[in-house]
């Protein structure tokens, strides 16, 4: 443990921190600007950052701008999140080879570099940690992904802004992230940044650095900047939601819904928690080498719920309804803690704007009669 | 727990087929035996992922009696290319083995009651370890009885292991099937219809039911089950969904809040009695 374990300091601007993570080793995956968008990539220098951008999102629209000022990170959270490091889109699992009495298995080993994810939000922290639940089950663990979580180092930034997307404030998963990052910046109003060191990886870093102990004011000042991002929020998840979708299987609002969705699987890929998985087999042309991946899958597909005979979720009711009674609802019993971090990337990235907190609202709104029969009744 | 912990759930281990047989035009039965190490004992009702070299993997529940570690049996339609593939494996092949995964019969917790086995079509394999293990613990039951449903006399799965079930005095079997055929002098009709004639002459609150087949064919027979009077409390079910992973991670088997990999395949009724009865869950 080093003196700044716990500490917090002054930085005028985010550059020496990526200095620092790089000279001790450390690769970082950071907010750039791509094809018109926030996506995290491996950034070299603060200058990688996008600088003077933010975005403007709303149900199924998304705009990054120039600011008209030189502030670091006014934009909040873009259509990729932290699972494309942590949980890759295609991992292989291992490969096999023909021998003249069967085969051979050569497991895969995961080769993951001390990676820091640098501008995580809120929001985002919560989502690492409740994928760390799902793939750390108690009964089984996802080697691969305890092995890249190990070697991650988290650093926050502190939201300064809501874009009107977010709710975070309404799932106490954000803006104010107050632990599970190793280091937190806060942007200050008039410039400089606030750092808050979470942990001693964390400190060991930004005793690299010369930062000067932040005061009172500072911190003050700091907090004043996440509240002023929750009083932006416009919208909001209904406290009762999980139970209420434990009782509305038959609610006339998922045939409405499902009228509207697509079920296009983008909700599902955007969503910082989502974590399912196909299978995949590719052979060689010889059929004599043989490799398994894992790869991202939704269960708005309608081979998700295939089995022998067809599927079981044919219908687009059926497969919105999964999804959210899942996120909502069935993740409390499954892992004690909701599925969704309210980051709002679903109520973006829908071709079609729907939203998750206005689709909740219209159950809080007219709680379902036992008898309802506009769902699927058997 | 630790010891699968300690591994990597999701590689499979190499198991030869030590000997394969034709249950049904479309349905074989592989015994299999490990390459590297010794057998992994399971209990009735749990699965295994089993994996056909180049094609892919696919969850099969254990038909062999768990007592007897000298092979591991499984049951398989071909019913798509994983499942053909594994069909038309030739003794000395070799396939890949995951598990044994899932929750079990309960049936050694049920000594001292009257057993029912509700089975359809192929739904008679997952049972037949908890079968068995009745068959060689009959003393310490007060009655067994088997409903068996098939489509046809033709899809009748371990049709001699079955008659020689029947043959004994402590074992009441009742078949029917949907179509009969030329010849068939037995019952014709749904499952349903052996249940109610079996239940007839037994004390209903003694009997501890396991049903597994079509979930169409389970709701009703609990239907039938409950309105005789068998607490619901002593159904089990078996269900089914797609699977990938059968250890929680993919997400494909969820029955609400129930992953059925780990929370199940074998649920008391109870448990999933709020969505079995939902289309499409």
């Amino acid at each position: 443990m080093t003196a700044r374990t716990g500490g917090s300091f002054i930085l005028d601007d985010p550059a020496p921190l990526v200095d620092a993570l790089r000279a001790d080793g450390w690769r970082v995956i950071g907010p750039r600007e791509g094809d018109g968008a926030i996506v995290y990539d491996e950034i070299e220098t603060a200058a990688d950052l996008p600088r003077g951008f933010v975005d403007e999102q709303d149900g199924g629209h998304y705009r990054l701008r120039e600011s008209g000022n030189d502030r670091w990170f006014d934009y909040v959270v873009g259509p990729q999140n932290w699972k494309k490091w942590l949980f890759p889109a295609r991992q292989k699992l291992w490969s096999a080879t023909r021998t003249a009495d069967g085969f051979d298995i050569d497991p895969e080993k995961v080769e993951f570099p001390k990676t820091a994810l640098f501008g995580t939000r809120a929001c985002e922290i919560a989502a690492i940690e409740i994928q760390d639940r799902v793939f750390d089950n108690g009964d089984f663990a996802d080697a691969g992904y305890r092995h890249r979580r190990e070697n991650t180092l988290i650093v926050a930034v502190q939201c300064a802004r809501s874009a009107p997307t977010c709710f975070c404030s309404s799932m106490n998963t954000g803006p104010r992230a107050e632990a599970g990052f190793d280091i937190a910046l806060t942007e200050l109003e008039d410039g400089g940044f606030f750092v808050e060191c979470g942990s001693d990886r964390g400190a060991e870093i930004l005793d690299r650095i010369d930062a000067t102990a932040a005061d009172a004011a500072a911190e003050e000042a700091a907090q004043a900047v996440t509240e002023q991002a929750a009083q932006m929020q416009m919208r909001s998840m209904p406290e009762n939601i999980a139970g209420l979708l434990k009782d509305s299987l038959d609610h006339p609002r998922w045939a409405e819904v499902a009228d509207r969705c697509l079920s296009c699987a983008n909700c599902t890929l955007a969503c910082p928690t989502c974590f399912c998985s196909d299978v995949e087999d590719v052979n060689d042309l010889s059929g004599d080498h043989t490799e398994r991946w894992r790869v991202w899958d939704s269960c708005f597909s309608l081979d998700f719920s295939y089995i022998h005979g067809g599927a079981v979720r044919r219908s687009t009711l059926s497969r919105y309804r999964q999804w959210m009674t899942h996120k909502l609802s069935s993740w409390h019993d499954q892992f004690d803690t909701s599925g969704c971090v309210g980051c709002g990337r679903c109520i973006t990235w829908c071709p079609v704007g729907i939203d998750i907190t206005e689709e909740a609202a219209a159950f809080a709104a007219e709680p379902a009669e036992p008898a309802d029969a506009g769902g699927l009744e058997t | 727990m630790e010891a699968l912990l300690a591994q990597d759930p999701m590689l499979p281990r190499r198991y030869r087929v030590k000997r394969v047989w034709k249950e049904l035009g479309d349905v074989a039965s592989l015994e299999l035996e490990p390459i590297d190490g010794e057998p992994v004992p399971f209990q009735p009702g749990q699965f295994n992922m089993l994996y056909a070299f180049g094609v892919g993997e696919v969850a099969i529940s254990i038909s062999g009696d768990p007592a007897d570690g000298s092979g591991l049996v499984h049951t398989i339609r071909n019913v798509g290319a994983v499942s053909a593939a594994l069909t038309k494996v030739s003794d000395g092949d070799v396939i890949g083995v995951r598990g044994p995964f899932g929750t079990a019969w309960p049936v050694a917790q049920e000594t001292g009651r009257n057993i029912v086995f509700v089975a359809g079509g192929l739904g008679l394999a997952p049972l037949r370890p908890a079968i068995y293990h009745v068959l060689q613990n009959r003393a310490h039951y007060s009655g067994l009885t088997l409903i068996y449903g098939a489509r046809s006399p033709d899809d009748l799965l371990y049709a001699e292991e079955i008659k020689s079930w029947k043959s004994r005095f402590d074992t009441e079997v009742e078949i029917t099937v949907d179509h009969a055929a030329p010849g068939w002098t037995g019952q014709v009709g749904v499952v349903t219809i052996g249940l109610d004639k079996a239940l007839a002459g037994i004390d209903k609150a003694e009997v501890s039911a396991f049903l597994c087949g079509p979930e169409i064919m389970m709701r009703f027979s609990v239907m039938s089950l409950t309105a005789a009077g068998v607490p619901e409390e002593r159904i089990w079910v078996s269900m089914e969904r797609n699977m990938k992973c059968a250890v929680g991670f993919c997400g494909h088997c969820q029955f609400g809040p129930d992953f059925i990999c780990r929370d199940g395949p074998v649920f008391r009724h109870d448990q999933v009695s709020r969505l079995i009865s939902k289309k499409e869950v």
